[in-house]
């Protein structure tokens, strides 16, 4: 038994001291993991250590007058950048906002997908591609050109939605402060429920065929098959998916980006990465890159918070 | 002796028929499973309300593309303004409109967007399947913390990171070339991820060790026998990496100022942020004829990212 191993695998067996074998294998292994390793830090490792970095920094303009013009350096300023963050009641309106977003948008996609996962795979319909293709259309737009079609159809003037509302003597305006976070919510919705829909069908169709077998003989019914195999079935794929969906509403930014240009109201700060956009640009101040790298991580800390609490939950629930 | 093949051709002919008809209800439900006729309307009226919903915009925005300022809140919103035999020209009038508003750049911006997308998803495919393929079949110091950070950066807001990227590369003096734009959309952690689950499940041990013993070098293995069979990974890799950099907004909006280096979702929102901007038919215009190429490389790969979707939502 050993004797045969160590003909096969002699890099398995010889641990304590690294034979050459096990020395090229580290070697090739690393050759290729390089290329993504190095891009990999480029984009991530180094930006959020000089993230962090530059967050202990202000940018100040020395010399010049009212006016500038005098050099700009940068100064150590400690914490208080975070503190700025912290204190900032625009920084937490911006949560707010994304929090509430979150809580309306993301079980409403996550729900619509998976009942309409379940209903095209029940059967009931014989030509599902169309209406797979129709409902994953929408992932092909991009959230901008998205977003500028909604706008459009939000608009009382052009849109045939709001008209043919008003006709039957429902009048709605999209841009109202109390649904404006339900009116970017459904662009979302729009855009990303058949790309969900999708995962959840290819996780139906994995689910074991002899297991609807067992259930017919047993005198099931098709509604209960879909509520004890099916829907216990697609639990991972739909926790992952919320899990996701989660991590991408906290950088909710092109919606509310492109609804400004419609909507003046809308301020620079709506949501947390405009905030970062915008101070780091300088359209807000304190603006540069220290206290937009103090948005950053504030967020991203928040995210990660969120994060680990929804899996805590799931753990919770699962035990 | 020809008795016999005729009734054999009949037989087989029946038993064609019977597979058939058997292929045909493979997927009905057994009769006690079968729903009751009001649950079966209901399913499908859900299910055509769903798909009105998605494809209305689309439908709107096609009927929007050719009409005027003017049609546009005069005329019925879900159809033509004008009469079908007029038709051509008023798409020739938006289109001449498109071409004017954007100073002639709108094809330059469609091919910046294919550029991008096309390049930084083909090196990002390569390295993705590279790495997936290193940590699924070798053994090498620090496999596990560079897995445990990859998989970890899956969950980090990616958005938040495009202020420091900005920061870094204006240092070096490189915002604001097409590098900016295609260094970041090359990684992504998901297409790791893909490349390792492919590599793990399609890539036999035993074929490795044999082509080994025949004397390949490493490289050979992986760029003829490897690249190969995780051909299916690579194109659902390539698909994603291509539609995310297509759809990304913030990256260039903050890199990019030169309007000959935007892509096309860039230049079609300048186009609505400017606030003499009326023109919405022809804007509608740009942004059908934007997403087409996108559109149409979904439709050409279907199979695959179906398959490659499959493989996320089960392993995942």
């Amino acid at each position: 038994m050993t004797t045969t191993t160590h003909a096969v695998a002699p890099a398995r067996s010889a641990k304590p001291k690294r034979s050459g074998a096990a020395k090229r294998e580290n070697r090739t292994g690393w050759a290729f993991m390089a290329p993504f390793a190095i891009l990999f830090a480029i984009v991530f490792v180094i930006p959020i250590i000089w993230a962090i970095y530059s967050s202990f920094f202000r940018q100040v303009a020395s010399g010049g007058g009212a006016y500038g013009g005098g050099e700009i350096t940068n100064q150590f300023v400690g914490l208080m950048n975070f503190q700025y963050v912290v204190t900032s009641s625009r920084f937490w309106t911006g949560v707010g906002h994304v929090l509430l977003y979150t809580v309306i948008q993301v079980p409403i996609m996550i729900i619509g997908a998976l009942a309409l996962a379940m209903l095209l795979d029940s059967f009931i319909v014989k030509r599902v591609t169309v209406f797979r293709l129709g409902y994953f259309l929408p992932y092909a737009i991009p959230g901008v050109v998205a977003s500028i079609i909604w706008v459009f159809l939000y608009n009382g003037q052009i849109s045939p939605i709001v008209k043919g509302l008003a006709a039957i003597g429902i009048h709605v305006d999209f841009f109202n402060n109390s649904i404006l976070i339900g009116s970017m919510s459904n662009i979302t919705t729009w855009t990303f429920t058949g790309y969900n829909m999708l995962i959840f069908m290819a996780a139906l169709q994995a689910i074991p065929h002899d297991l609807y077998e067992a259930a017919r003989i047993d005198g099931a019914n098709g509604f209960q098959v879909a509520m004890r195999i099916k829907l216990p079935n697609v639990r991972g794929a739909a926790l992952l998916a919320m899990l996701l969906s989660i991590v991408g509403t906290i950088q909710l930014f092109n919606e509310p980006q492109v609804m400004a240009t419609a909507d003046p109201g809308i301020p620079k700060y709506f949501t947390p990465m405009m905030m970062a956009l915008n101070t780091s640009q300088n359209t807000l101040t304190p603006g540069g890159d220290g206290p937009a790298s103090a948005v950053a991580i504030m967020m991203a800390l928040i995210a990660g918070v969120l994060a680990a609490l929804y899996a805590l939950a799931e753990k919770k629930v699962n035990e | 002796m020809t008795a016999v093949s005729a009734e054999t051709k009949a037989q087989i002919r029946a038993r064609k028929k019977a597979d058939k008809i058997r292929d045909r209800h493979a997927n009905d439900l057994p009769r006690s499973m079968q729903p009751s006729a009001p649950v079966k309307v209901l399913t499908i009226v859900v299910l055509v309300l769903a798909l009105i919903y998605f494809l209305f915009p689309i439908y709107w925005a096609l009927i929007a593309s050719t009409k005027t300022p003017h049609q546009m809140t005069a005329s019925n919103g879900v159809w033509f303004a004008v009469g079908l035999q007029d038709l051509p020209a008023a798409i020739a009038r938006n289109y001449n409109v498109l071409i004017d508003y954007t100073k002639g750049m709108f094809w330059r911006w469609v091919l910046n967007s294919i550029i991008y997308s096309g390049v930084s998803a083909v090196i990002g495919t390569l390295v993705s399947v590279m790495a997936g393929y290193a940590t699924a079949k070798f053994k090498f110091r620090g496999k596990g913390v560079v897995i445990g950070i990859i998989m970890a950066s899956m969950l980090m807001p990616a958005a938040l990171m495009t202020i420091p990227q900005y920061s870094i590369f204006h240092m070096l003096g490189i915002s604001d070339t097409m590098i900016s734009i295609i260094i970041p959309c090359c990684v992504s952690p998901f297409g790791f991820f893909l490349g390792r689950v492919y590599a793990q499940s399609s890539v036999p041990d035993e074929l490795l060790e044999a082509a080994r013993i025949d004397g390949a070098s490493e490289a050979r293995i992986f760029f003829t026998i490897v690249l190969r069979l995780l051909a299916p990974a690579m194109v659902t890799i390539f698909l994603f990496l291509f539609v995310a950099t297509w759809n990304n907004f913030l990256l260039p909006l903050m890199m990019l100022s030169k309007t000959s280096l935007q892509p096309v979702t860039l230049g079609l929102y300048g186009m609505v942020s400017l606030a003499t901007f009326n023109e919405r038919g022809a804007l509608m215009m740009g942004a059908l004829l934007g997403v087409l190429p996108v559109i149409i490389l979904f439709l050409c790969l279907q199979r695959f990212w179906q398959a490659g979707l499959a493989a996320g939502a089960v392993k995942g």
